[in-house]
């Protein structure tokens, strides 16, 4: 077997580790830290259900974003749909037998790359152009989208500019899931790509691109406006922990 | 205090291009060992800050969900970015609120993340240096925690609940500022943020019985430890004497009488504001609120009712209930606390108090929604009632009632300027500048609505607008209290 190919599986291998360890700590965190004071931007619902509703229009259309900044909503918007829609049609390199849903998304996901590669572009534009947000970028967060860009880049050039051996890339992934080891094809494009994901997989649990959990955790988004008519805390067990803060007290009201 | 500058209102605020700095040098005074001690803090800065601040942050990182899910969560969109009062007001970058978070960002990095303890400069992860503390000392108290950031934040990221995080873990390695640790100061050994003792309240009261004799011939009493009362009300002291506020006392004795409803005020507990909030320390939060559960156990009253206090309304919807509750010996038919606003408007919704609105027909009224009331809290049963209910209020006692522009009021409302324990004379300027979004909007109604008052229903917002009101050409005397509004309009006497 080549070393390269050895050289890719160890690689991915290990920023999978990395991804989903890191993914479920960040997780485990924040659901075993306590949010002792209710803090929901107001007005909030009023119920569970309602908060459920509030938490799909924040990740499904990026609600308060769109109310605050129009064209970062607009790219950002474009980048997370067709990124959303790329992801899907890798969903053929993992399953043995393509399920029929996937084949029809296909090409979907094969132009949802040009958009991908666009607002992405955007978003860089976005960035050097508003003197807002320059001043708050650091060299990771140009980093972080030229990785993407990249990816997007790479991807989108596989699809339409030159085509790679999919079957034997295809073959490689699975041989990887099935602990089986086949060639990754050696093709410079297919190389890069993979490399590029990979470091994504590995740097994604200590960046930024932590909002993608944050968003879920949030007080301000996530509780609901019960404060004044649900007992929170029973005087006594509150007056015990000398410091509010490092007490835990009373029951959640997160979801 | 000749050096202080208003921006001049045009028709719309700019949003100025970001200067980083223009605004390091205004630092609010630094709290006196005494007035730290008095807290349980530390006099001065401690031997060894630099790891007391990183443990106490650490712990505060521990126990607090919502600061670690900021610190990770904010991808510099800037949507916040040009929503903050203060950056709209002074230009500087760091009162962008990202910007402000980026401070204490910086340090969480650095001593928390791996990144950061790998590659500082990449992720701008940053060593807590002298100036480092400095910049966070002048930033941290250039935020008065209104929340409005956090309403465009895609992951809700809320500025106050940093900068309360910030100036906790400064209070703790001995660097406290001194307007807000004074006033708590004051609340644990006088009562009140005033350190009005109580023979000075007692007589303050019968003044206010008297006056309002004088004027209006009926005896409407102002009651102090009252056991056996219906209700104790819990207000902010600013209304004892303060202008305009004390007519808003005076409307809520005079809804009180005209009601039927016993009504007392307690020398324990005379205070509403907690300013133990805009330090972000949940211990003193609950030593100042539990004087209000001591004194309705001792008088033994059956509802608690808060007065015009748009932090202390917070304090009182969202955190009493943990801090001090449950209210089980309160009465259950009522929600507990209740804002003076939400008895009100229900008395007259009832008819139970006789409205003469014609008494306002001199006044074209506009309403500024206090950003902790309107982001913080609710009134009424439904969501956004803490818009309504004032509203309503307003519209029941008063025939001329006009909005300001919709991206400044409801819960897009700017903060006065004063809030977050930045109600002091050595922050003025900022105050003045801070104040700019709202004086645009207001200044737009006075011009093409005629509009002649702005009602409130925050002890602060009344004390900063009567302050900076002047510094944009328009008069003090616009700011008055909604319960001003609803004392002249209440027919006394006429029930049956
Ligand atoms: S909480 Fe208010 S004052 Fe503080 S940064 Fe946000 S908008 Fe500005
Ligand atoms: S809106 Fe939220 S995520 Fe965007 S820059 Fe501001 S704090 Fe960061």
């Amino acid at each position: 077997m080549a070393t390269v190919t050895i050289a890719y599986a160890v690689l991915l291998y290990l920023a999978a580790i990395v991804l989903v360890g890191g993914l479920c700590y960040r997780i485990a965190l924040y659901a075993m830290t306590k949010a002792p004071l209710r803090i929901p931007t107001m007005p909030a619902p009023r119920t569970r259900s309602g908060v459920a509703v509030r938490m799909a229009g924040e990740v499904g259309l990026f609600t308060s974003l769109f109310r605050g900044d129009k064209w970062a909503w607009i790219w950002s918007y474009l980048f997370h749909v067709s990124l959303l829609l790329v992801l899907l049609q890798h969903l053929r390199y993992v399953f043995v037998a393509v399920p029929q849903w996937v084949v029809w998304e296909s090409p979907f996901g094969s132009y949802a790359a040009l958009v991908l590669v666009v607002s992405l572009g955007g978003l860089i534009g976005r960035r050097l152009v508003n003197a807002r947000v320059r001043f708050l970028s650091g060299p990771s967060d140009y980093l972080m989208l030229v990785l993407l860009f990249a990816i997007g880049v790479t991807g989108a050039m596989m699809r339409f500019v030159s085509r790679v051996n999919i079957v034997a890339f295809k073959a490689f992934i699975l041989g990887l899931m099935y602990m089986h080891l086949q060639p990754l094809p050696d093709e410079t494009l297919i190389l890069v790509h993979v490399a590029l994901v990979a470091l994504l997989m590995l740097v994604l649990p200590f960046s930024k691109l932590l909002h993608a959990p944050g968003v879920l955790f949030s007080p301000t988004r996530n509780q609901v406006d019960n404060a004044r008519h649900e007992a929170q805390t029973p005087h006594d067990q509150a007056s015990r922990g000398a410091r509010i803060g490092t007490e835990p007290v009373g029951q959640d009201g997160a979801l | 205090m000749s050096d202080i500058t208003a921006p001049t209102l045009g028709e719309y605020v700019d949003t100025p291009k970001p200067r980083a700095g223009v605004m390091k040098d205004l630092q609010t005074f630094k709290a006196s060992p005494e007035h730290q001690q008095a807290l349980g803090f530390p006099g001065t800065l401690v031997d060894d800050w630099q790891n007391k601040a990183i443990q106490r942050l650490g712990e505060l990182l521990d126990t607090q969900r919502g600061l670690r899910v900021y610190l990770d969560s904010c991808v510099k969109c800037g949507s916040c970015t040009d929503k903050c009062h203060y950056f709209l007001g002074t230009g500087d970058a760091n009162n962008m609120p990202a910007a402000r978070q980026d401070l204490l960002r910086g340090v969480y990095r650095r001593y928390f993340t791996l990144p950061g303890k790998l590659f500082p400069k990449l992720v701008g992860a940053t060593d807590l240096t002298r100036e480092v503390l400095d910049s966070w000392y002048t930033y941290f108290h250039q935020c008065s925690q209104c929340r409005r950031c956090s309403v465009f934040c895609p992951y809700g990221i809320d500025t106050a609940e940093i900068s309360m995080a910030a100036r906790e873990v400064m209070d703790t390695i001995g660097v406290g500022q001194k307007y807000c640790n004074e006033i708590i100061g004051k609340v644990h050994k006088i009562g009140n943020n005033l350190g009005l003792p109580e023979p000075a309240l007692r007589n303050t009261l019968e003044g206010l019985e008297e006056d309002v004799k004088d004027s209006t011939g009926v005896d409407v009493r102002f009651p102090v430890d009252v056991e056996g009362a219906e209700v104790l009300l819990i207000t902010p002291s600013a209304d004892f004497f303060a202008e305009p506020h004390i007519d808003g006392l005076i409307g809520y004795a005079k809804v009180f009488h005209q009601a039927g409803i016993s009504w007392t005020l307690s020398s324990h507990a005379s205070e509403a504001a907690n300013f133990a909030m805009f330090i972000g320390s949940h211990e003193q939060m609950r030593k100042v609120a539990m004087r209000i559960r001591e004194a309705a156990l001792a008088l033994k009253v059956k509802r608690i009712v808060v007065g015009e206090c748009g932090h202390a309304w917070r304090v009182a919807y969202s955190f009493w209930n943990t801090l001090i509750g449950p209210f089980d010996f309160l009465d259950p038919r009522y929600p507990q606390p209740q804002h003076i606003c939400e008895v009100t408007d229900d008395l007259i919704s009832r008819g139970a108090l006789k409205i003469d609105p014609s008494a306002n027909d001199e006044r074209v009224v506009t309403f500024h929604d206090s950003c902790n009331v309107a982001r913080a809290t609710r009134m009424g049963g439904r969501p956004g009632g803490q818009m309504e209910v004032p509203r309503s209020v307003i519209r029941s006692v008063c025939n001329n009632f006009v909005e300001m522009s919709r991206e400044t009021t409801g819960d897009q409302t700017f903060c006065c300027g004063g809030g977050g324990g930045l109600l002091t004379d050595d922050l003025l300027d900022l105050r003045v500048k801070g104040a700019l979004p709202r004086m645009q909007a207001l200044n737009t109604v006075v011009k093409e609505q005629k509009v002649t008052h702005m009602a409130a229903i925050c002890a602060i917002c009344k004390s900063q607008f009567t302050k900076v009101l002047p510094y944009y050409g328009l008069n003090r005397e616009m700011i008055i209290s909604v319960h001003q509004l609803v004392g002249d309009a209440i027919v006394l006497g006429a029930k049956e």
